[in-house]
């Protein structure tokens, strides 16, 4: 080739500089486009559940707490028996002997019985209620709505996520709903995930990587894992209501242990959605221990096998305090997953309405999202508003969690 | 460290070759890496393994300790004699002939533990039960590390520079009392300096540890080496690896039997 021509082919290249950066501009403003449409999204939904989670009511009391005053006293302030009083004279005797038989009123604390008469004496209903937008701008409006719509009215504004919404039980009445069985749920079925996915799908992924000599049937066993990832949550439902609730029933409703009435408990506990929840993620946590245990350099098992290690020695002493951080990230990741889900705990039978918190793994049971699934779906409009409240409640949970992801792999990091 | 009384392996003993093979063959999937290596190898000497790249020098010295084995591809025919018996029969442990014959890799590779733990680890999985300090202590001092490590024997290995790094995997290697050392190219990522440490590390060990290293720098095999076999690809158009020669280091440096011997030593190819 002369110089001459490959000179010639250089200047070529130097005029196509400006086209291969400009190229390169494009790709990258194509990729901050891609950020951007990610971040617009989370910040929309964030926005929704917030605009919804507080706002102004107009809000009905069939009875104005002023009016059970007693000499001046307001009504939380009032002694118990005056209490006991009020909440006999206000309801109809046949909610009267439903209170008995459930415990003696006279015998009840002060601060069930007041709930009890919020509930069912003042019984406060929410008429109307408006998202956080419409309440900083149309106030004048609203007000104006309540007083031809609702004379009897008043207009409060509610904060639906509050500490009383985290500490209250279920109610029909979305004004003093709250969430603690629910959350209690979510936790219960959580930790017994937890407890059944993280050791055997640690374990499996040590097997799988460190073990298993590469033949067809742990290519198969290691594609089938890949697969069951991706399978519909749902799938997973019916299998633990067909395993889980049916054929091990027995165990799940805890007749087995004698710690449920064999004439009526049933299988659908927490105990059958936390495997149904741990079965769910365990490809999951699988894969990720196992990405994580692949990451720990063979240099180091050489070196362990080098000194005369058994691979047991070898995977113990260095593989697994290497992969730990990790491992825990990773599964507690995959975990974070098994929170937010809905489909197969309605399958194994989530309670639509459930009073009674979870005692243990043998209870009944709740959790969050199935919550806030059954409230999306009522007329009321308040309901909306306490679900998207505990839309709130569920999505900071999940930052916990994953926050707890990241403090243990800085912690274990740290140390190599 | 005492012997394991299980041991089907014979201790070392003094008049012997250390290691010998026999026929040796090694193959990668059906790909034969090297083949007809036939090595005695010295008690108490230092032999050199040098040749140009892809002869399967380091395949031969990971043969010696079942190392490849780690590998699921690779296939070992022919003998290893080593303690009396043929290492690759079936009832011989792999555990214990690595135990007798340590490595030290080419790449450092410390435990990302601390110093002390780096030597301890060893000794304790095979059941060191004495004065884990004193061995700590004699180990570096023969790794001549000692001094530049005793007061921080609590921080990581990591921490320490290249060459100290090697010196520690050295330490950890001689921390279980191995017969053999095998050495993969253990200063090729080591600057001169360190090397010539390690370099006189060696010789001092050799007064007690048969050692073979697998080297790239033929003045290194010259300086330290008493023994070298000379590795090459077969002229066959398979390209396997196999021994051309092997003989006392003085000789084969200064009159070499082969002409491709004297063509690489001289460094006309490789």
């Amino acid at each position: 080739m002369s110089t001459l021509r490959k000179r010639r082919e250089f200047i070529e290249s130097e005029q196509q500089l400006a086209a291969r950066h400009t190229k390169g501009k494009i790709w990258l403003a194509a990729f901050q486009i891609a950020l951007l449409v990610g971040v617009l999204v989370l910040v929309v939904l964030l926005l929704t559940i917030i605009n919804t989670s507080f706002g102004y009511s107009a809000v009905e009391n069939e009875v104005d707490p002023e009016n059970l005053a007693v000499n001046g006293v307001p009504l939380e302030e009032l002694p118990q028996e005056a209490l006991v009083e009020i909440l006999t004279q206000n309801i109809s005797a046949g909610l009267f002997a439903r209170f008995e038989s459930e415990q003696p009123v006279a015998e009840r604390p002060a601060e069930e019985l007041y709930d009890l008469i919020q509930e069912h004496v003042i019984s406060p209903q929410v008429k109307e209620s408006w998202n956080l937008v419409d309440s900083l701008t149309r106030r004048g409006e609203i007000l104006a709505v309540i007083e031809t719509k609702y004379p009897e009215a008043e207009l409060k504004f509610f904060s639906w996520v509050n500490w009383d919404f985290v500490r209250s039980q279920q109610s029909s009445h979305p004004e003093i709903a709250g969430i603690r069985t629910a959350i209690l749920g979510s936790v219960w079925t959580i930790a017994i995930a937890i407890f059944f996915s993280l050791p055997v799908g640690i374990a499996a992924a040590i097997y799988l990587q460190d073990y298993a000599p590469d033949n067809f049937i742990n290519r198969v066993i290691q594609t089938n894992i890949n697969n069951l990832a991706g399978v519909p949550s749902i799938i997973y439902g019916i299998l633990g209501l067909a395993i889980f609730v049916r054929a091990f029933g027995f165990f799940t409703s805890g007749i087995a242990f004698g710690a449920a009435d064999p004439s009526t408990a049933n299988g659908r506990t927490i105990v059958s959605a936390g495997l149904t929840l741990g079965i769910l993620v365990l490809p999951l946590v699988i894969i990720n221990a196992q990405e994580a245990i692949k990451a720990v350099p063979n240099s180091l098992r050489e070196a362990g096998f080098g000194l005369g290690a058994t691979r047991w020695q070898t995977v113990w002493s260095h593989v697994l305090p290497n992969a730990l951080p990790g491992v825990l990230t990773g599964s507690i990741l995959a975990v974070s997953r098994a929170i937010g889900e809905t489909a197969p705990l309605i399958v194994i039978g989530a309670s639509t309405f459930i009073q009674v918190d979870p005692g243990g793994p043998f209870s009944k049971f709740t959790t969050l999202p199935a919550q806030i699934y059954q409230w999306t779906v009522r007329p009321q409009g308040a309901f909306h508003n306490i679900a998207a409240a505990a839309s709130l409640v569920l999505l900071v949970l999940l930052l916990a969690l994953n926050a707890t992801a990241i403090l243990l792999r800085n912690r274990y990091s740290r140390r190599y | 460290m005492q012997t394991n009384p299980q041991s089907e392996l014979a201790p070392a003993q003094n008049g012997k070759y250390a290691i010998q093979t026999n026929n040796l063959a090694i193959y990668y999937g059906d790909f034969r890496a090297v083949k007809e290596v036939n090595l005695n190898i010295e008690p108490r000497r230092i032999t050199a393994i040098i040749g140009p790249s892809g002869c399967g020098k380091t395949t031969v010295l990971r043969a010696f300790n079942r190392m490849n084995e780690l590998i699921p591809s690779v296939r070992t025919e022919g003998e290893v004699i080593f303690g009396g018996r043929n290492i690759y029969e079936r009832e011989v442990d792999p555990v214990e002939v690595r135990r007798r014959i340590g490595m030290v890799f080419q790449k450092p590779n410390p435990f990302p533990k601390s110093i002390f733990e780096n030597i301890a680890w060893g000794a304790r999985i095979n059941g060191f039960k004495g004065n884990m300090n004193q061995l700590v202590e004699d180990t570096l001092k023969s790794a001549a590390l000692w001094d530049e490590v005793n007061d921080k024997l609590e921080q990581s290995g990591l921490s320490l520079s290249g060459g100290q790094q090697q010196r520690l995997c050295i330490a950890r290697a001689i921390a279980v009392k191995p017969d053999i050392i095998l050495m993969d190219e253990p200063c090729s990522a080591l600057d001169p300096i360190a090397t010539l440490r390690i370099e006189e590390l060696m010789r001092d060990l050799a007064k007690e540890y048969t050692i073979i290293i697998v080297t790239h720098n033929m003045q290194q095999a010259a300086r330290v080496s008493d023994y070298t076999a000379f590795f090459s690809l077969s002229e066959d158009g398979k390209r396997s690896g196999m021994l051309m020669e092997y003989g006392d280091t003085k000789t084969m440096f200064t009159n070499p039997k082969q002409k491709l011997t004297e063509d690489y030593i001289t460094g006309r190819f490789g």
